[in-house]
């Protein structure tokens, strides 16, 4: 096994106990004991340790020789229609902490049609180059042609950093480009961070439905990859003056070369907007009672400017799309604010939006546990509460 | 058609509890399940072979354990079942892990490949688009629907931020779905006996011939530093009262701090 107790430097203080998450260190006369049944060699118990007891032998046969030859932070940015999304923006201003933190530079890739004209808003907001790769076969996303064109550029310009946004396009494009270069990815990261010892990227994510948090490293490969969940990270405000290198990348035949194509997008979200890059979102549950006042929901959602979201139950009762559903199985949102309306608050419902900023409770029972989390709760029939609640909110926002 | 559905067996999240005292995860008697992604693509593999003819295979990497996960598919409707199990594999991050997958799918042959979209222990959705990767065959992630699939090509809407793409792609495939795609079925009384009797497949890393520096926690580039527990939400305030009372309070709140 790959992980070993040194039993002479054991004290039996009991530390790697809690932190294993899978139960796998128990005491046995004194000496910490690790169940190989048990134990996925996740490597969390390592750290616990202040005494260095616990040794885990890694290998890595086929490590990068020298680290060194790796420079510069870059970030994907991410395009749609032509239209540089925000959460691009959002990882510019991750990044352009972490360049300054290790001393380089800060670089963005972005890949479309016709798209070059949009690279110095990448510069404005935070970067010092941008490789710009342009085809008129590139004007979607493309899992093949587009991971291809990014694991190529990686290898030719060695950064030591590449991040993502953890949206539907980062999540498809970067575990591809991660197998091409065979490095470490890790998904979703909620904090990303410096280690002034070693320089590593200490990259910190939620893990068992946001239960627990992990810290992960990536020592031994470059560059160091992670996805960022969206609207966590902040943005900096562009700034008219700042100046950047545009690098033009031409895509080769073998680059642009596609086993799938997109036919055509369907824009379904008929209500203001997105879940994903809403500040506010207003949800509705069964508390509603029925599709006939989830109007209610929109009407407050449209008063704040914010998005509509639901929990499973209204979604499953045909209320309203899949596409607002917020939770386990569907979306993981962090909103600045998150008013959350005849729901209960069901586990696989807080998964989905336990980060928010500010959580607003509006429930009938005052034992649901919805309340447990909400910033602001209030106890009340969410049919009779919203409407006076969405009346008073256009008033003040008026003003 | 040849039809592998990967899946993985992963604790029941929502029954995870914090220790209030010790801060920490307590998992006793926390069940095992089927991840709930994977129950959406097992039942479109089935729904594939009822269409198109062929098998299903459900395949998984763990320990022995996952043998129940894959018995409960072979009842949902799969008819072969193979499970990756060896110490070996031990310690696989996604990369490993899909590296390892993919050598044992390639073992039994494939169409198309159905992942759930992520699993909801880990929450990456990387393993599906390492494993198209390393098999190097096109993907289409998130998917809702399968339009068709004729002549070798499949069309397929992909759920995206602001709506759906109409995707078409080459076979063979692989796929992960969401859970829009399909409404599970329960499984059938014929699908338990059939699910007692089948023969579980064990592959370790030697039928595979792999090399051994490339899975487990050798073929891991990334590793765990630290585990801990978020910071807790502090007790908010409730507003109780009549309904003007409430949203009174509740609007003098936001105007102070939020709005």
């Amino acid at each position: 096994m790959g992980i070993e107790i040194e039993i002479e430097k054991c004290v039996g203080c009991g530390a790697c106990i809690k932190a294993c998450p899978y139960n796998a260190i128990s005491m046995r006369d004194k000496i910490a004991y690790i169940d190989e049944e048990k134990c996925t060699l996740c490597g969390a118990c390592v750290e616990s340790c202040k005494f260095d007891a616990i040794i885990m032998r890694v290998h890595h046969e086929d490590a990068v020789r020298d680290l060194t030859a790796y420079k510069n932070v870059w970030v994907v940015a991410e395009q749609k229609k032509g239209e540089i999304q925000s959460v691009s923006y959002e990882l510019l201003g991750a990044g352009r902490k972490l360049a300054d933190d290790r001393n380089s530079k800060l670089g963005a890739v972005l890949i479309g049609k016709e798209i070059h004209k949009q690279a110095e808003k990448l510069i404005k907001r935070g970067a010092d180059k941008v490789y710009v790769a342009e085809h008129k076969d590139l004007e979607y996303f493309n899992d093949e042609s587009y991971s291809r064109i990014l694991a190529n550029l990686i290898r030719k310009e060695k950064p030591e950093i590449v991040l993502t946004g953890a949206t539907a396009i980062g999540r498809a494009l970067i575990p591809r480009v991660a197998v091409q270069i065979k490095t470490g990815l890790t998904a979703d990261c909620t904090s990303l961070a410096v280690d002034p010892d070693s320089g590593l990227l200490l990259q910190t994510r939620p893990a068992f439905g946001g239960n627990i948090m992990a810290t992960i490293l990536c020592r031994d490969y470059r560059p160091q990859m992670a996805t960022v969940r969206h609207k966590v990270m902040k943005e900096i405000e562009p700034d008219p003056s700042r100046k950047g290198d545009i690098i033009t990348v031409k895509p080769t035949e073998t680059d642009l070369k596609s086993r799938t194509r997109v036919l055509k997008l369907v824009e379904e979200i008929e209500s203001t907007l997105n879940i994903a890059e809403a500040d506010i979102i207003v949800s509705g549950g069964r508390g509603l009672k029925g599709p006939e006042n989830f109007h209610l929901i929109e009407e407050l959602a449209k008063a704040f400017g914010g998005a509509v979201g639901a929990s499973r139950a209204a979604v499953d009762a045909g209320w309203i799309p899949y596409s607002h559903q917020v939770g386990q199985t569907g979306k993981t949102v962090c909103p600045k604010m998150y008013i959350a309306c005849g729901i209960s608050g069901a586990i696989q419902h807080k998964v989905g939006m336990q980060s928010s900023d500010c959580i607003i409770a509006i429930n009938k029972d005052p034992n649901a546990p919805i309340f447990e989390i909400a910033t602001y709760g209030v106890v009340g029939d969410v049919v009779e509460v919203l409407p006076k609640l969405t009346d008073a909110v256009k008033k003040i926002l008026k003003k | 058609m040849n039809i592998v559905v990967c899946i993985k067996q992963v604790p029941d999240t929502t029954e995870v509890r914090i220790d209030p005292k010790t801060n920490t995860l307590i998992r006793e008697g926390v069940a095992s399940i089927i991840n709930p992604f994977d129950l959406y693509a097992i039942e479109e593999g089935v729904r594939l072979k009822e269409k198109f003819g062929g098998k299903v295979t459900v395949i998984s990497m763990g320990p022995k354990q996952v043998e129940n996960a894959l018995r409960e598919a072979i009842s949902l409707g799969a008819d072969e079942a193979v499970l990756m199990s060896d110490r070996a594999f031990a310690g696989s991050d996604t990369l490993a892990t899909s590296l390892a997958l993919s050598e044992g799918i390639r073992k039994t042959g494939f169409d198309v490949i159905i992942c759930g979209k992520q699993a909801i222990d880990g929450d990456t959705a990387q393993v599906g688009p390492g494993i198209a990767a390393h098999l190097d065959i096109p993907q289409i992630t998130y998917v809702k629907k399968i339009e068709s699939i004729n002549d070798g090509k499949i069309l397929a809407e992909r759920m995206v931020e602001e709506g759906y793409e109409v995707v078409e792609s080459t076979l063979p495939v692989l796929i992960t779905v969401v859970k829009e795609i399909n409404e599970p079925r329960l499984p059938s009384l014929k699908g338990k006996m059939k699910a007692k009797k089948t023969e579980i497949k064990i592959i370790t890393s030697e039928d595979l011939g792999i090399d051994k520096t490339k899975i487990g926690l050798d073929g891991s580039p990334t590793w765990v530093m630290k585990i801990f527990t978020p910071p807790k939400k502090e007790g908010g305030k409730i507003f109780e009262g009549s309904t003007e009372e409430v949203v009174a309070k509740l609007v003098s709140e936001l105007q102070d701090n939020l709005i």
